[in-house]
């Protein structure tokens, strides 16, 4: 500040005067950001030629007194932006307004200090990745990074397929949306990751609960916002690659990104990785075929003009995921030798071959995007996008049907987004859009294996308002409405006998259509009416200690598996059969957060409470005894549960040193029966010390100690089964125990890296140890903790050029 | 910006003739070509081919429940030599699924386990390419009078090499998966 005092006194005092014309004209006006509008303050607006300069105010806005007429050429400047320049013909008293287009680097945090996504203007409780944090990840899983907030878990099936756990709910209770598209991509399933490439992420928010209605009124567990690096507004050229190397699994990651913009705001994107890793390893034994390759690009094109912008934007991800050779089991007995034998059953040598059993998944997002701010109303949008997601699941099988998938479904999903952000009202920001979405689902009949999906239609329609109101600088209040209507229309081939056995005959005698075989086809089809809604406020305290409280309720419709599914699970030996009578299951979450700072040492608390009326819980319901053997039945049930739970973080920095603690808990419990929720993560807590040393080229050293609890509360859902002892051939009532998690376990993990510059480019080199003792454990929320240990010991070099 | 139009309505346009490919017709019946429908085992006595023995399990329409099982009785102290056939009756004509297990004899074998009660062994008549027994043909051979049940399993991807494999002993060390696991009541009867 002193020197742009100077600064300007220098500046003022060349200031020459001329008398030969009229020279007491005024020109002001007000520097505003041109993504949020919100006011700049201390930028300098100059007239070089006269010498003149002064800065904004705190409101942005600035005045130059005492100029003469004629032309004139006005320069706004402010750092971390890009320099504007205007010329004009001074005739009168001018009010000229400028936008002014920030840096690429911070430009990603300011498009979140905007509306959407920000916890500071919105009550959501949520929290926050930043690209730097990300681009430590570009090796793992969306969900390995997510894993680092408090309260996010994941429900793994080995150590490929990672499904974010949001307060204890997952799947299809937890929306993802990857740069404001909405993910369809057979998001039901357990052992289904989601399809995207976190090498195209910039920065990604969970917002814990349903208070992102704009996104969907479905979000029992929460939402995860995934956004892209955006394109400045200015003439560069800019891009960065990361290598990474690991040494479980014997490969590693390329990512690689450009963006090339102009000042006009046109604009060029384009961004791609590649993974490629072979058999992990668990301290003790190689983990068989748990190979995986990911080829994932993306480009988009766009203009960004201050008022209006069109963007056109491709995704393609395409990854290869091997599974767990020795997940794939044919009966209980199969299954209780498992457990037993506590070693795979198929161990061979490291092989970067990926065979079956496993998945092969493509999906392509095209989306076509276009704003236009309207003078005194605020911005409109409209966005349409397409989903095309191709699924194979290849199993072990006989003969040359190796080759062919068991499972081959393709899904189509058409959206429209519209959406008007209103702003005429002062103090309030407000928010309306209509949603329309068409989804068509394919499972290819080549199969040979009858469809555990159906083919499908579902319409849905949604509207939303949602407004935020600023009461004073203290106190924010926001609110949202969302109806949702969907109708689904299935056509599905039923086995006679368990149509039957069901009771579908008398219930829904409507759906039959004919009987072919010992199949009958019907045609089952539903109508559902979801309504959602967030209340919440939002309170600054003196000190900038915050305050948040928020009321959400999500109802979600059952979805495709709860309804039709239909088959054998091979990875753990047992039958799910889908409930055509299951109605949608509606939650209230109250949450809390307080933030706040004591001189070095930062918290954050967010105690919350869910209570979901019609909770849908799939749980073993009777033993079938078939040609293979004895498989558990499983059946979905809805109950009414509730979830409890505390997320904390705390942060301390002592001179070079920084510590990070963070803590969740999460009890869930099913109210009806008065017994716990399966597959709620256990206690877990997370303590991270740093040394930093930003004169030895920003080097940091990082240690990081994991510790999770043994998981106490869980239902039991062993079964007895008769199963053969093939020593006597006599069968005996057999205890299948595939309820009790296992124990409680701590790892440690090192971290170390520095930036250096060559040449004008910015290198960055990071070294990271993961399980740094090679602990040997296993994890309740895997569902392959039955077959095999988790990975041992991962050393991981990265190598980061930014240019 | 002509252009750009241009692009993103032919992509529309594409992505929307894409999507309507699929027609509205019904979705075609799926036979399950995998299935294993009925296990036929047969069996004759090597000295009198009058004297035979049928074992049958069957779930005609695939759908997990057991149609039929057929049990037989046994004369004590002969010597039969055997045969198991798998079936998928699914299909028309039935598939025989025990060609597709010769043809990948190394990756299965049959085992034969009778209970405590039931006074019988089994012994392998057949060989794979690694000389592992199949188990596809055997030999049954009786003791005295006895009443007990006989499971068969057959199993995919186990290690036929383990300990007392090749005898026909199926401990955890073979492991793989069971792609078939029946039972039969069988009578031993003078």
């Amino acid at each position: 500040m002193f020197q742009m005092k100077i600064l300007l006194f220098c500046l003022l005092a060349f200031t020459n005067f001329t008398y030969s014309q009229n020279c007491s004209l005024n020109i002001s006006g007000q520097v505003i950001d041109l993504h949020d509008n919100s006011p700049l303050f201390g930028a300098v607006v100059q007239i070089e030629s006269l010498n003149k300069a002064v800065y904004t105010d705190d409101q942005g806005f600035y005045k130059i007194k005492n100029i003469c007429e004629g032309k004139l050429e006005i320069k706004v400047s402010h750092t971390s932006c890009e320099t504007k320049y205007k010329t004009i013909n001074l005739k009168s008293n001018e009010e000229i307004n400028f936008k002014l287009e920030h840096h690429l680097e911070e430009l990603n945090e300011v498009l979140l200090k905007g509306k959407l996504y920000d916890a500071d203007l919105n009550s959501s409780i949520s929290n926050q990745i930043k690209t730097k944090e990300l681009e430590k990840y570009s090796n793992s899983s969306l969900g390995d990074a997510l894993k680092s907030i408090s309260g996010v878990s994941s429900l793994n099936t080995g150590n490929s397929v990672v499904k974010p756990i949001i307060q204890g709910l997952h799947s299809s209770r937890v929306l993802v949306i990857n740069d404001n598209v909405r993910l369809q991509d057979q998001q039901w399933g357990v052992d289904h990751a989601p399809n995207v490439d976190i090498n195209s992420a910039a920065n990604i928010t969970v917002i814990k609960g349903a208070s992102a209605l704009k996104h969907g009124g479905d979000a029992v567990g929460g939402t995860i916002v995934i956004e892209p690096v955006k394109a400045p507004v200015k003439d560069t050229l800019m891009g960065k690659t990361i290598l990474t190397g690991a040494t479980n699994g014997r490969g590693g990651t390329l990512s690689s990104s450009l963006i090339k913009a102009y000042s006009s705001g046109f604009n060029f994107r384009i961004q791609g990785s590649l993974k490629r890793l072979g058999d992990l390893k668990s301290p003790n034994y190689q983990l068989t075929n748990t190979g995986q390759r990911e080829n994932n690009i993306s480009f988009g094109i766009g203009l960004n003009k201050i008022d209006y912008g069109i963007d056109f934007n491709y995704k393609l991800t395409n990854s290869e995921i091997g599974i767990l050779r020795a997940s794939h089991i044919g009966n209980s007995r199969d299954l209780v030798n498992a457990i037993n034998r506590q070693t795979p059953s198929f161990v061979d040598d490291f092989s970067h071959d990926i065979n079956n059993p496993k998945q092969e998944v493509t999906h392509q997002i095209f989306k076509l995007n276009t704003f236009k701010k309207l003078k005194n109303i605020g911005e409109v949008s409209l966005q349409y996008s397409f989903q095309n997601n191709d699924r194979f699941e290849f199993d072990v099988r006989r003969g040359d049907r190796e080759d062919k998938a068991a499972m081959d479904m393709n899904l189509k999903t058409h959206t429209v987004l519209s959406q008007l952000e209103w702003t005429t009202l002062e103090n309030f920001d407000s928010d309306f859009g209509i949603e329309l979405n068409t989804q068509t689902n394919f499972p290819n009949p080549e199969t040979g294996v009858r469809r555990l999906i159906p083919d499908y239609e579902m319409n849905s329609a949604g509207i939303f308002a949602t407004t935020n109101y600023s009461l004073n600088e203290r106190w924010q209040i926001d609110a949202g409405m969302r109806f949702d209507f969907s109708r689904i229309d299935a056509q599905k081939y039923y086995k006679t006998s368990s149509w039957q056995e069901l009771n579908y005959d008398e219930l829904f005698p409507e759906f039959e259509v004919e009987i072919d075989g010992s199949q009958i086809l019907t045609n089952p089809t539903f109508d559902y009416h979801n309504v959602s809604g967030t209340l919440g406020a939002t309170h600054t305290f003196k000190d900038n200690w915050k305050l948040i409280s928020n009321i959400s309720s999500a109802s979600r419709a059952p979805n495709p598996s709860e309804l039709f599914s239909d088959g054998l699970h091979h990875s753990l030996a047992s039958i799910e059969l889908g409930d055509l009578q299951l109605k949608s299951e509606q939650s209230l979450k109250a949450g809390v957060e307080l933030k706040g700072k004591i001189d070095d040492f930062g918290f954050n608390i967010q105690p919350y409470y869910n209570y979901i009326n019609d909770f849908i819980v799939l749980e073993p319901n009777g033993i079938e005894s078939t040609i293979r053997g004895v498989f558990p039945v499983y059946n979905y049930r809805q109950t009414n549960a509730r979830l409890v739970g505390i997320d904390v973080s705390a942060s301390y920095q002592y001179q070079n040193f920084d510590i990070l603690s963070n803590f969740a808990y999460v009890n869930g419990e099913d109210i009806e029966r008065e017994e716990a929720l399966i597959n709620m993560p256990p206690f877990n807590m997370s303590n991270t010390i740093t040394y930093r040393e930003s004169e030895w080229n920003n080097f940091y050293v990082s240690l990081n100690s994991q510790f999770i609890a043994k998981q106490n509360r869980f239902p039991d859902n062993n079964f007895t089964a008769e199963i053969i002892d093939t020593n006597t051939g006599e069968f005996e009532e057999v205890l299948v125990d595939i309820s009790t998690p296992p124990n409680a376990y701590h790892l440690l993990n090192f971290s170390s890296g520095m930036d250096f510059k060559m040449q004008n480019t910015d290198f960055n080199i990071n070294l990271k140890i993961n399980n740094l003792f090679n602990t040997n454990y296993r994890n309740y929320l895997n569902r392959q903790r039955y077959y095999a240990d988790e990975i041992g010991t991962n050393i991981m070099l990265q190598l980061k050029v930014n240019y | 910006m002509k252009t750009i139009k241009l692009l993103s309505l032919s992509l529309i346009a594409a992505m929307f003739l894409n999507s309507c490919s699929d027609d509205d017709d019904a979705p075609a019946p799926i036979v399950e070509q995998e299935v294993i429908t009925t296990v036929d085992i047969q069996l004759e006595d090597v000295n009198n081919s009058d004297n035979t023995a049928t074992f049958v399990y069957q779930d005609a329409d695939g759908d997990g429940q057991v149609d039929m099982i057929s049990e037989d009785n046994l004369s004590p102290n002969t010597t039969y030599s055997g045969t198991i056939s798998f079936l998928n009756e699914l299909e028309n004509p039935a598939e025989d699924i025990t060609e597709e297990i010769l043809e990948e004899a190394e990756e299965h074998q049959v085992f034969y386990i009778p209970n405590n009660d039931l006074d019988l062994t089994t012994t392998y008549n057949d060989v794979d390419n690694d000389g592992n027994p199949i188990g596809v043909s055997f030999t049954l051979t009786t003791g005295d009078a006895s009443e007990g049940v006989m499971t068969v399993i057959l199993i995919h991807e186990g290690d036929k090499f383990a300990e007392g494999a090749s005898e026909g002993v199926l401990t955890e060390a073979v492991g793989g998966e069971t792609d078939i696991e029946v039972t039969f009541d069988v009578n031993i009867v003078e």
